[in-house]
């Protein structure tokens, strides 16, 4: 139990845990105190001297060891200067002067210096607007400066960090947080300081230049525009642009994400989606996402994709109405043997009514994926209230046969941090990860080899308090089985669980809605009717191509034209993620909503509604009508759903630290998560089985 | 009396009859004739260029954002040497005013920071359909000046860096 600190922040009784640093205890209570160096992701380190405020002490009687009474109060001695209040932990009886003549006008100095070579640049800068040097000055800062302009300090505006950022020298503030971030919570110590005093630079130092798949998070963090994305420049005024949460499809992470969306002249007066921004979710991306997730979005908006449905007539496909198609569809399966192929691109609503689909005209329904384990992740995979960002001390985490770092970046972020907070971390894999640096043991083996290896390791990772296995993309079923062997006895434990790194977002939802995979696709396709969704084998391997040519017919549900698609006799055009809701289950079985933020593109429908309309051409009964209710129909159905639905979904608690409100100068541009942490997925239903 | 009242009073109003007759007519022969604008007038906006015909507007989007009856839209994009619009990184690569939402209240005026956006003195506005209400910014754009150049212009590398000019407080 840690000790309640009391203290007074201008006038105001805060009560907080030792050790929280004065910035901190004030935010609590919703006192301001301008910061630039300080984020509360990060370790203090008071190089900008913003936060200046008056820090009074109660004055110890030396004989007694109590607190000095003075006219009947207890006697306060204040400083002789004044202490940043970003590097000064509360002490008991502490009085804090924020807003004192003498702390404003500190304040105001350091925002005056800071200001002296800041470029009048306002108007053409991506960060204006939502800029917290901008907000601060305004709140804090003097109206006019006191120095000449023409000694205002000139430096190099466009310098490329890398093919992703920006870097505007002249706007740089020197604050660091973007060389702490890279160095402390990325663990790509890419950036640096060069030169001194005012001829500091931000350089960076790898080649490639800014070599770090988190690169975009300096973006956020950056206090003033010295870091812009290349790929929003100019895009819009943050302010003329609307906000809809998302989940990030491209892992099964599942980061919170935000899309930023405008309606353009530029693109034909149509709502487009300009950028992506992260959305905090302490339990799974905290603040943060990966370069993949914030620039691999424009695939949504490509103009080569589907738009109506395509019926073949006479070996060619051909533009069709959606009633052609149906037709043509239900022809097709009348009396055919179906197999239903889905991946986990798909979100769970989807997976659930292809599977109803395929299981009401007695078919199969495949998982298009080929790692393994699967169904051990369904019993075995993590608990309800398993937090990565709780393990520390006394856990122990495996890391089999993945490299985090490009399979599931944030999972590497949040092992990473657990590694140094203390956890034990064990990692086998063939080659050299970018984790290996903070393992605590290291092996290197063949392929083959790795299950062996987690079998050595069975004693020292099962005494650990909280164990938590990884297995990644080149992971065989001896491999999966060995992990989940570790696991037995721990299975409804919070904090200890089996984690799959999948390919896709939600192949652990199909894997829970009861997806198997698809062994050997070439012989259960001969002679039947094969329905792909959002799955591209002829695209992927050329044998596959030949072996979806031995189906009867080939319906696929797809936003583009793929090879797969090519091949087929009726081409569904599917709706993006970013078009339509849905939720996906992430690799920690946290199932999270996703929101629409364009309108769909031409006839494109979602992908649960298309399966509900192929089904009802077949003379089947299933929910197409709306995303809630096929949740609905999947919590009644499915017993790891039980209980969940969009409502549910949507819920929210007080995260810590808060960003994202009108304070952009603490948390960065991170938005704040109104729509909805995501529900952990009962444990284990299949327990007894 | 009595009887001579309405004798002066018709004289009386004859009177000033005649007397105005002697006048100048207040009247002005529009179109063949216009009225001179008071130099604060708020007529039709014009987009200003500078002395060598780059734009003056960066595309920075603050008279949308002044604007009170949201009829301006601001498209940016990015400037190079090699086809340079505006001086500095940024230029407006979309602009349009809708005149029937204007309200000629000349807070895009206020809000520019290059004094690009400047209500001039033309009102003769006039459409037969809404979409010619749109101004664009080709019709938004003035004439380059004498000695200038139209853009987009290819520019020596390091000149235009800086999108903001520096500049006194207005007169008047």
């Amino acid at each position: 139990m840690t000790k309640i600190i009391t203290l007074t922040i201008d006038d105001q009784k805060v009560n907080v845990p030792e050790g929280t640093l004065i910035v901190n205890a004030a935010k609590m209570v919703g006192i301001d105190i301008p910061v630039f160096c300080y984020h509360p992701k990060m370790e203090p380190v008071g190089m900008c001297r913003q936060c200046l405020v008056e820090v009074g002490r109660p004055v110890i009687d030396r004989a007694t060891g109590q607190p000095v009474i003075e006219d009947g109060q207890v006697k306060i001695q204040f400083g002789p200067k004044l202490e940043t209040a970003c590097t000064t932990v509360v002490s008991e009886g502490m009085v804090v002067l924020t807003r004192s003549e003498k702390a404003r006008q500190a304040q105001k100095e350091i925002l005056e210096f800071l200001l002296t070579s800041h470029p009048l640049d306002c108007p053409v800068c991506d960060k204006g607007g939502e800029c917290p040097l901008q907000n601060l000055t305004m709140a804090f800062g003097p109206s006019q400066s006191r120095f000449l302009y023409d000694d205002k300090h000139h430096a190099e505006k466009h310098v490329p960090l890398g093919d992703k950022i920006w870097l505007d020298r002249e706007r740089c503030i020197q604050c660091g947080r973007c060389i702490r971030f890279q160095e402390k919570i990325a663990g790509d110590p890419v950036l640096a300081f060069y030169q001194r005093g005012r001829a500091t630079d931000i350089i960076t130092n790898s080649d490639p230049p800014f070599d770090s798949i988190f690169s975009g998070n300096t973006t956020d963090i950056c206090p003033v525009g010295a870091l812009t994305t290349a790929d929003f420049r100019f895009g819009a005024r943050p302010w003329e642009m609307k906000a809809a949460a998302s989940i990030c499809p491209l892992c099964p992470v599942g980061c919170n994400i935000v899309f930023n969306t405008r309606r353009e002249a530029k693109s034909g007066g149509k709502v487009v989606i300009k950028r992506v921004m992260p959305r905090q979710n302490e339990q799974v991306n905290e603040i943060w996402i990966c370069d993949r997730g914030r620039f691999n979005w424009h695939y949504v908006e490509d103009p080569t994709r589907l738009a109506h449905p395509l019926v073949k007539k006479d070996g060619k496909l051909e533009l069709a109405s959606w009633q052609e198609a149906l037709e043509a569809t239900r022809k097709h399966i009348a009396g055919a043997q179906i197999v239903v192929v889905a991946s986990g691109r798909l979100s769970n609503e989807d997976l659930f009514n292809l599977k109803q689909l395929a299981d009401g005209l007695s078919g199969q329904a495949l998982l298009y994926d080929s790692l393994p384990g699967g169904e051990l992740t369904t019993r075995y995979g993590v608990a309800a209230g398993t937090n990565l960002g709780d393990l520390g001390a006394g856990s122990a985490i495996l890391v089999a046969a993945a490299d985090l770092y490009y399979e599931a970046p944030i999972w590497y972020l949040r092992v990473k941090a657990a590694a140094e907070r203390g956890a034990n971390l064990v990692i086998i894999h063939p080659q050299a990860t970018r984790l290996d640096k903070y393992a605590k043991k290291l092996i290197r083996c063949e392929r083959e080899e790795v299950a062996a290896k987690v079998q050595e390791l069975a004693a020292e990772l099962t005494a650990a308090e909280n164990l938590i296995i990884f297995f990644g993309r080149t992971a065989d079923r001896r491999l999966a089985e060995t992990c989940a062997s570790l696991l037995q006895g721990r299975e409804s434990k919070p904090n200890n669980g089996l984690i799959g790194v999948w390919q896709r977002a939600n192949d652990q939802g199909a894997w829970e809605l009861g997806y198997k995979p698809a062994a050997d696709l070439a012989k259960i396709v001969e002679g039947k009717v094969v329905y792909l969704a959002a799955a591209d084998p002829a695209g992927d391997d050329p044998q596959w191509a030949e072996a979806l040519k031995t189906a009867k017919a080939l319906i696929v549900q797809e936003l583009f034209l793929t090879e797969t698609a090519k091949l087929a006799d009726v081409v569904f055009p599917a709706q993006a993620f970013s078009e339509r809701d849905g939720s996906y289950t992430s690799g920690e079985r946290r199932v999270q909503r996703f929101y629409p933020a364009t309108p769909p593109l031409g006839e494109a429908r979602p992908d649960f509604a298309i399966a509900a309309a192929v089904a009802s051409a077949a003379g089947l009964e299933v929910e197409g009508r709306s995303a809630l209710r096929v949740m609905d129909k999947i919590a009644v159905s499915i017993p790891a759903f039980a209980g969940i639905s969009y409502g549910k979904l949507a819920e929210v608690t007080e995260q810590w630290p808060i960003v994202g409100r009108g304070d952009l100068y603490y948390g960065g541009t991170t938005y704040e998560n109104r729509q909805g942490l995501g529900v952990h997925l009962n444990k284990h239903w299949n327990i007894e089985t | 009396m009595r009887v001579l009242e309405p004798v002066v009073e018709l004289a009386r109003g004859l009177w000033t009859t005649l007397r105005s007759m002697a006048e100048k007519p207040v009247t002005v022969q529009y179109p063949e004739e216009k009225r001179p604008v008071k130099p604060r007038f708020r007529g039709r906006h014009v987009l200003k260029r500078y002395e060598n015909g780059l734009e003056k507007c960066i595309g920075c989007a603050l008279c949308a954002a002044a604007c009170p009856a949201d009829a301006i839209f601001v498209e940016a994009s990015e400037n190079t040497d090699e086809e340079r619009y505006s001086p500095g990184d940024r230029y407006a690569s979309t602009y349009e005013i809708n005149m029937l939402r204007c309200i000629y209240c000349g807070f895009c005026e206020d809000a520019c920071p290059t004094e690009a956006i400047v209500l001039g003195d033309n009102y003769e506005l006039s459409f037969t359909n809404r979409r010619e209400a749109i101004y664009t910014k080709e019709m938004l754009l003035e004439p380059v000046p004498p000695g200038g150049l139209p853009t987009p212009q290819k520019t020596e590398p390091g000149k235009f860096t800086r999108s903001v000019p520096e500049m006194k407080d207005p007169q008047d």
